[in-house]
């Protein structure tokens, strides 16, 4: 079979030079003829009854185009896991910022001044922002219990085991913040109307088909009379996966009532304040270990906190609840965990998806374990790591030769673990308003959707010649920023035998592509990768059967000429393929048992820092970030991820706040909402190990395990550097001055 | 799809002219206008981008008069008569064309949205210290947020860029 070789190598990014020369169009770079733009009315409070809507004075009301929910054209509902969201408020606000009006304009100034005169009259109603309160029903928002989801997981004896008289039992509470994915992109649609041919819209996504999805519910229109277009994205980490949906609906119900395109791009304000973040959460762990560092039994306790909508906060939960005992033996496991909504604007997808939150407090945790036991943290997971043939904490049975030690040794060599740590601790113990430290996080991260999920999606990529001989890629999965185009374009060319000149990557819309499913959980280059490749060996397969191609030949222009006298011949050439589960997998999952996930990449972060004792402020001075993630199709791709990841991560521990203030974010702006710059981040050093399953080995998903791993990792470093324990994030320097006085005062 | 087509320019206010990479130009816009919406919607240059519209992000980078600003913060009526250099005339400059490769080479751009006020960044620093180590090199990115690469590969860029220009001006190549 041919081999192009491509696989593998970092080729360069197919849009790279387009990008470098500002070419591309983004949606707030498009326009129609005629076009209005669009703005959105929203709630100022948290939980109120609207008695009223009045348009106040000094807008020439007549020309603006106004939509509420009796001129919707089918459902006021979000299309997601359940049907609780409506487009815009109708009757009740259940959380600050919720769409309730839309309005549009040609003069985009008017259309503002036009969002300022509109007066609400909302009558308060009681909200809840507390997690205790909320999960103690003081305010009821959702169902009869504010209870969105629980899932429960046990094998063991767990109690038993606690009370082992051996064993050390250890109890810690970890708190994670919200987080704003802040793509550098603020969101935004283009939606077009016609009577005859339906919907168009263009916009700002991750997930054409979700878009597509959400207008055929609420236009009750036929599939194909709805067209959803990707334009060039900036971004997304998730911030783009549900909300599009929303954008994408009240942009065309704007112009369905006005008859023209309407344009609707939200600044960053609103786009902080109105859309989805990480969903914050709370863990409480309670462990028995042996004094050798055996681990015995886990009992954790995982909450999330889901907002106001149940959007996806199940499957968030989820995937949070399978990473939470993390890549360790434990032989009696209890969990518990449980989404709870409340008066905040609803938590949503940002990479990582549940399992950053989880990984954190049992990381955390852990580190705790070792300093108890005085034994070293590193040495303390290593006596815990899974092998192959052991199960998670969930049931999955390990078949693949794992060998962790081997990604915690590269860790521990690139950092200089042993000789950093103590020369550190010498240091420190000399005083000095200096303090540095070294941390670890250990962690897997399961890639595709859970259970039976990719089953459920049944995705389709769609492979064609063309008469000039080229193959083209047809997927509905998204290039936003990760690299999609090029690296389907390196597994067709290696599938197929064409030169990767001569492969075109078509931009997703669903006019011509397939439902590849949604481009989020790490499952582009493993799952529809995979397709590609399976697409594109057909072709080949074809061409040879047609007698127009030697399957021997590796020539790169074989293919081509095979292809070009193919369609002279027979006309196009398209060929298809379809997700096929990997044999003997199965998930329970009403007893949320088994093969959670078709592939893990695994991983050992481990974080250096310094900590100025009278500032309280933290500086992230190296970072290791070691996987294996099977084999590789673009290394410096996927090094581009691994960083970015990570960069998020730093973020996510000591820089990212979302201040709250009755259930609205405070600090919706880049200028008080901090991410990381260049001068904030280190040099990030990234390390893939060799596949485990040897180098045929598949691809496994990376996009969100660097988001895993870096905030227990840092967290765990200023703990070192400082002789405390901190357990909550974001740790910004306020945070780590409490932590600091109350270590001084309780060492009195 | 066409890009956005000319607001129909308000008599009403005064002519503004400037010079957009090497060729003349002029608007009649607000004197107050973003500078920002005057490249993308009365010039079409849709290469300067809008990250945050308060000077925090660097989206919106460009050159007036040799001089890195935010387009954002600068109203029209202060470049009258100014030279103003986008991203949508880098590769003019051979120098700075170098740059760009680099960033392709070196996967500097990923979503691609704060490339253009990046490569802006990069090339005010190109232009006066080509000597620069990677913490000068930091600092003089740190007024443009990136959000997907971590800036490894935008600061391996910009220091493989110099490398080249470096060794160019060693051998007395242009
Ligand atoms: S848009 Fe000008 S600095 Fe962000
Ligand atoms: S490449 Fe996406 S924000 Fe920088």
């Amino acid at each position: 079979m041919h081999d192009g070789g491509w696989v593998g190598r970092s080729v360069q990014r197919r849009e790279g030079s387009d990008k470098v020369n500002g070419k591309l169009a983004y949606i707030d770079d498009l326009s129609l003829p005629g076009m209005l733009h669009g703005v959105t009315v929203r709630s100022p409070v948290a939980r109120a009854r609207i008695r009223g809507i009045s348009f106040g004075p000094g807008v020439p009301w007549e020309e603006v185009v106004v939509v509420g929910p009796a001129d919707l054209p089918g459902p006021n509902v979000v299309k997601l896991i359940d049907v609780d969201q409506p487009l815009l408020a109708d009757g009740e606000v259940r959380h600050c910022d919720e769409p309730i009006l839309l309005l549009a304009h040609a003069d985009k100034a008017v259309a503002e001044r036009a969002r300022a005169a509109v007066v609400l009259d909302l009558e308060p109603l009681p909200a809840v922002f507390d997690l205790d309160a909320a999960i103690r029903g003081d305010v009821v928002v959702w169902g009869k219990d504010n209870l969105f989801r629980e899932y429960r997981v046990a094998h063991g004896d767990v109690d038993a085991a606690l009370s082992e008289p051996d064993v050390i039992v250890l109890e810690g509470t970890y708190e994670t913040g919200a987080q704003e994915q802040m793509y550098i992109e603020p969101q935004g649609m283009i939606a077009e109307f016609d009577p005859e041919h339906g919907v168009t819209v263009r916009g700002s996504l991750q997930c054409p088909y979700y878009v597509h999805a959400a207008l055929v519910a609420l236009f009750e229109l036929p599939p194909e009379r709805i067209r959803v277009i990707q334009a060039t994205t900036g971004g997304g980490f998730g911030g783009k996966e549900e909300y599009p949906s929303i954008i994408a609906a009240h942009a065309a119900v704007l112009a369905r009532k006005a008859g023209r395109p309407v344009k609707m791009i939200y600044d960053r304000v609103e786009d902080v304040m109105a859309t989805t973040k990480r969903h914050p959460s709370r863990t409480v762990v309670r462990t028995a270990v042996r004094p050798d560092g055996t681990l015995v039994a886990l009992d954790l306790d995982f909450v999330i906190d889901g907002g106001a909508y149940l959007t996806l906060s199940p499957v968030v939960l989820s995937r949070g609840t399978i990473h939470a005992a993390g890549p360790y033996r434990w032989p009696h496991v209890r969990l518990r965990a449980r989404a709870i909504a409340t008066s905040h604007p609803p938590h949503g997808a940002f990479r990582g998806f549940g399992a950053p939150q989880s990984v954190f407090a049992i990381e955390r945790h852990l580190d705790r374990v070792a300093t108890r036991l005085g034994i070293d943290p590193a040495e303390l997971r290593r006596r815990n790591l899974l092998r192959q043939g052991d199960r998670t904490a969930v049931g999955q049975l390990i078949t693949e030769p794992v060998d962790l030690d081997l990604v915690l040794d590269r860790a521990l060599a690139m950092s200089n673990w042993t000789e950093t740590r103590a020369r550190f601790e010498a240091e420190n113990g000399a005083g000095g308003p200096l303090r540095r430290g070294l941390g670890l996080a250990f962690f897997y991260h399961g890639a595709g959707f859970t259970g039976a999920g990719e089953v459920h999606l049944a995705s389709v990529a769609h492979t064609e010649i063309t008469a000039e001989g080229r193959l083209r890629v047809l997927a509905a999965s998204t290039e936003i920023g990760q690299g999609t185009n090029t690296i389907f374009a390196q597994i067709a060319a290696d599938a197929s035998g064409v030169a990767i000149e001569g492969v075109d990557v078509v931009q997703p819309d669903t006019e011509f592509v397939p439902n590849s499913g949604p481009t989020v959980a790490s499952r582009t280059t493993m799952v529809v990768g995979r397709l590609v490749g399976e697409a594109s060996r057909a072709l080949r397969v074809r061409l040879v059967e047609a007698g127009l191609l030697d399957d021997r030949s590796d020539a790169s222009d074989a293919f081509a000429a095979a292809a070009r006298a193919y369609v002279a011949r027979h006309g196009v050439l398209r060929t298809q393929a379809s997700y096929r589960p990997p044999e003997g997998i199965a998930w329970d999952e009403k007893n949320f048992q088994g093969d959670a996930y078709a592939a893990y990449a695994w991983a050992a972060y481990v974080a250096e820092v310094t900590v100025d004792l009278r500032s309280a402020e933290v500086r992230v001075d190296d970072f290791v970030a070691v996987q294996e993630a099977g084999r590789i199709v673009n290394p410096t791709l996927a090094a581009g991820q691994i960083e970015g990841g990570v960069a998020q991560g730093i973020g996510w521990a000591i820089y990212e706040r979302v201040v709250w203030k009755d259930g609205r974010v405070r600090n919706p702006q880049m200028t008080n909402y901090i991410i990381p710059t260049a001068v904030d981040t280190p040099r990030i050093r990234v390390e893939f190990v060799p596949p485990f399953a040897g180098d045929a080995a598949p691809c496994k998903g990376i996009g969100e395990l660097p988001m895993d791993g870096p905030a227990p990792a840092i967290l765990a470093a200023v703990g070192h550097a400082t002789g405390t324990e901190p357990v909550a994030i974001p740790m910004l320097p306020e945070q780590l001055l409490t932590i600091l006085e109350e270590s001084r005062h309780g060492a009195r | 799809m066409a890009h956005a087509e000319s607001v129909a320019p308000a008599p009403a206010h005064p002519e503004v002219a400037f010079v957009v990479n090497g060729a003349p130009a002029a608007v009649h816009a607000h004197p107050m206008s973003r500078l920002l919406d005057v490249l993308r919607e009365d010039l079409h240059l849709f290469g300067t981008k809008e990250g945050c519209g308060e000077g925090e992000c660097g989206a919106c980078s460009v050159f007036v008069d040799g001089v890195l600003v935010n387009s954002c913060l600068v109203p029209v009526c202060q470049v009258a008569g100014a030279r103003i250099e986008t991203i949508e005339g880098m590769s003019a400059h051979p120098r700075l064309r170098v740059l760009q490769e680099a960033f392709v080479r070196d996967g500097g751009a990923q979503c691609g949205i704060c490339t253009p006020g990046m490569l802006m960044a990069a090339a005010a620093l190109v232009q006066v210290d080509t000597d620069a180590d990677e913490a000068t090199i930091r600092t003089a990115l740190a007024g443009n947020l990136c959000r997907c690469t971590g800036y490894v590969r935008i600061v391996d860029a910009v220091v493989h860029a110099l490398a080249e220009l470096r060794a160019a001006d060693a051998g007395g190549t242009p």
